[in-house]
């Protein structure tokens, strides 16, 4: 009997959590049930703290090519050695095929090469500011790009991790820059096509119907390689995110008009607009505060399409070029088919885009049920 | 519902203006005018066009006159079928192009049917069995198909083909000895062959979108009260479920295909790329590369016409299945 009571009770002060509950509690509650979206929300910070971290998880000059390391093999670790906790990788040795030709490379047990932690390699700007050299990986006394090659080398000898990293710094930068001019685009031209209605309505829809029967990819394409290609590097990447934005504004453009048309309507703008409140102070204090998480969500969902459209672009090599590094940079040597049957981790790079890819996609769906806690 | 076909006429037709638009502002971004560029470019091949050629050239196409003037003028010429030169192949346009669009209609129409085929199918089960081993299964492979950009998937399956069964070539849409043909009953078969490749990879993208639209669709059908009607009077459970839910959940699915058809031609260009299709993708690549940007334009314009008449296509079978729209619009008229 007594249990029964404390459960009810335990109920009631429940109720009565949700009943004080601010908004964005009640989302963060709904969003924690949300197994997949959680996982995703994890790998998403993730792959920024990767960003914000690139540098210092490279461990060999992204830059620094070296024709006889072209396309060796990855070299996993091997954590123990024996009992003890030694972690090391095995040296390379090289030897040519009698038949073919070829120099092919084996890992040689005997050679272990013992990965150190935190050691001093090349020199970056942490963030872009603080000069450092520390790494997460290296080799004592030698050059970590001389022997480590966790995920291999690519043709040119190019250790293909560390190039890996900061691609992943610049892809995910661009897909966020991307979206971010997307969406201010979307809010602009969907807050007026929905604030007005009418005639701009009208015009607004008209305008975006037109721009998604165009097919995007070859817009894209002939926009991308319209710029010319003795531009300094900053300026393309300026354009490229310019060119995904143009695109990419028209689903949260429809998104924020629909906000607007339904919350238009709703007592409390009436009750605001009739207690003497200005049209600015109604968009910005009543109406955008409870839209605003759907538009979150919108975002979330726009990003990977983002960073797809980025990565196909640059695997075409209208996109980013080299000497920047992205995903899709690097995917470009996997175009040659006959080089990725050889040396198939030229394909790894394909990885981060698609883990990415789908948090993003899990992320954005937890976000969208989250965003309409009283639904 | 001849208003409603009007209308819908209209807007294609507006929609066709501004991607000619679209396409002359492409025409016009590199520096210098075209004219300029294609006497570069000839003279780069070791043929010099006179003063006067040139002059006649930049009259043909009122270089000396203001944008809209040139615009006007160009946009009269690509009415009259009249698409220029491709300066690479020192050729028309219209002769580059050929078979090409026919080549790109027929893969684009090949995925959307295939996705067709296999989502309503899906959808109908994933509906069915909502929750089940099979409904998980499809689910995930439907979040595939989104994550991984279709290049991707060229990509691998072309690596797979390559390490696991040694087929060099999985690629193309003909067979070598039909490359030089023309077309042909036997030339129709060989393509037929080797279509489905193409389409499952071009269609696996889209397909996740319809199968959840179906399955969202049908589980909404389900869950109304005639269905429980139909199965209190005894009616065999196929029966239910075929004859009316998924009848009245196919609407909205084939309203997806106005939205189908850009994403499709958009994805089959990267696609024909990878798996060297003899479609206009390779071909628009190769301008773009080459910086022949008139018959990038002339592409670019092309495939906004052809996902215009997709779209209105599709608008047409949307009036056809659906009684709804069709009364709803004689209502109104």
């Amino acid at each position: 009997m007594s249990v029964a009571i404390e459960s009810a009770e335990q109920e009631t002060v429940a109720a009565q959590r949700i009943f004080v509950a601010t908004q964005w509690q009640l989302m963060w509650w709904r969003f924690r049930k949300h197994k997949l979206a959680m996982i995703a929300a994890i790998i998403i910070i993730l792959f920024y703290a990767g960003v914000v971290f690139a540098d210092f998880l490279a461990y060999a000059d992204p830059h620094m090519s070296e024709a006889q390391r072209s396309l060796l093999p990855p070299q996993p670790i091997h954590w123990f050695d024996g009992d003890s906790f030694r972690p090391h990788v095995f040296g390379l040795t090289g030897k040519r095929d009698p038949k073919t030709f070829k120099r092919v490379y084996q890992p040689d047990p005997a050679l272990k090469v013992p990965l150190k932690f935190f050691v001093e390699g090349y020199e970056y700007k942490f963030l872009g500011l603080i000069k450092m050299n520390r790494h997460l990986l290296g080799v004592e006394g030698a050059r970590a790009e001389d022997s480590i090659f966790l995920i291999g080398t690519d043709l040119q000898g190019r250790d293909l991790f560390s190039r890996l990293m900061i691609a992943t710094r610049l892809s995910m930068v661009i897909g966020l820059a991307g979206v971010a001019m997307s969406l201010f685009l979307g809010i602009l031209l969907g807050g007026l096509s929905g604030l007005y209605g009418g005639a701009t309505d009208n015009i607004i829809q008209r305008i975006i119907e037109i721009v998604r029967s165009i097919p995007t990819i070859p817009l894209w394409m002939a926009l991308a390689a319209a710029v010319p290609t003795d531009w300094p590097i900053t300026r393309v990447y300026f354009v490229i995110t310019l060119i995904l934005g143009i695109i990419g504004w028209t689903t949260l453009a429809r998104v924020v008009r629909g906000r607007f048309l339904s919350l238009r309507t709703e007592d409390f703008v009436t009750a605001a607009e009739l207690a003497g409140a200005g049209q600015m102070r109604i968009i910005f204090r009543h109406m955008v505060p409870s839209f605003l998480s759907h538009i979150i969500a919108a975002t979330t969902l726009a990003l990977p399409a983002m960073i797809i459209a980025e990565t196909s672009l640059s695997f075409l090599g209208l996109g980013l070029r080299a000497p920047a590094i992205s995903w899709g940079v690097l995917l470009q040597q996997a175009q040659n088919i006959q080089a990725v049957a050889l040396s198939p981790w030229l394909l790894y790079p394909a990885l981060p885009v698609i883990v990415a890819v789908l948090a993003f996609n899990f992320l954005g769906d937890g976000l969208r049920d989250a965003a309409d806690p009283y639904g | 519902m001849v208003n409603y076909i009007i209308r819908r006429f209209l807007a294609g037709i507006l929609t066709i203006w501004a991607a000619s638009i679209i396409s002359f502002v492409v025409i016009q971004l590199p520096p210098g005018d075209y004219v300029t560029a294609y006497i570069a470019n000839l003279q780069s091949t070791g043929t010099v066009l006179s003063t006067e050629e040139a002059q006649a050239l930049r009259l043909q196409y009122g270089l000396d006159q203001p944008v809209y003037v040139q615009y006007i003028k160009w946009s009269t010429l690509m009415l009259q079928g009249n698409y220029g030169m491709a300066m690479e192949y020192n050729r028309p346009v219209k002769e580059v192009i050929g078979d090409r669009m026919t080549t790109t209609i027929i893969v684009s129409v090949a995925a959307i049917l295939l996705i067709w085929a296999l989502a309503l199918p899906i959808g109908i089960y994933s509906a069915v069995r909502q929750y089940s081993l099979g409904d998980y299964f499809f689910t995930f492979l439907g979040f595939i198909g989104i994550a991984v950009p279709n290049f991707m998937l060229a990509l691998i399956v072309l690596y797979a083909s390559f390490k696991y069964f040694n087929v060099q070539n999985i690629g193309g849409l003909f067979s070598p000895e039909f490359l030089q043909q023309g077309w042909s009953w036997p030339k129709i078969w060989d393509m037929a062959k080797h279509l489905p490749l193409p389409a499952f990879i071009l269609g696996l993208a889209g397909m996740a979108e319809v199968v959840r639209i179906m399955r969202a669709n049908l589980l909404d059908e389900l869950r109304k009260p005639y269905v429980v009607t139909a199965q209190a009077k005894g009616l065999s459970r196929n029966r239910v479920i075929l004859k009316y839910p998924v009848r009245a959940a196919m609407n909205p699915f084939a309203s997806t295909i106005g939205y189908l058809f850009p994403f499709v031609v958009s994805g089959s260009i990267i696609v024909s790329l990878v798996l060297s299709l003899p479609t206009v993708g390779p071909l628009l690549f190769k301008a773009l590369i080459a910086q022949d940007l008139f018959l990038a334009g002339t592409i670019l314009l092309l495939l906004s016409i052809l996902t215009v008449i997709g779209t209105f296509v599709s608008d047409m079978i949307l009036i056809w299945i659906d009684p709804r729209i069709r009364h709803g619009m004689e209502e109104q008229s």
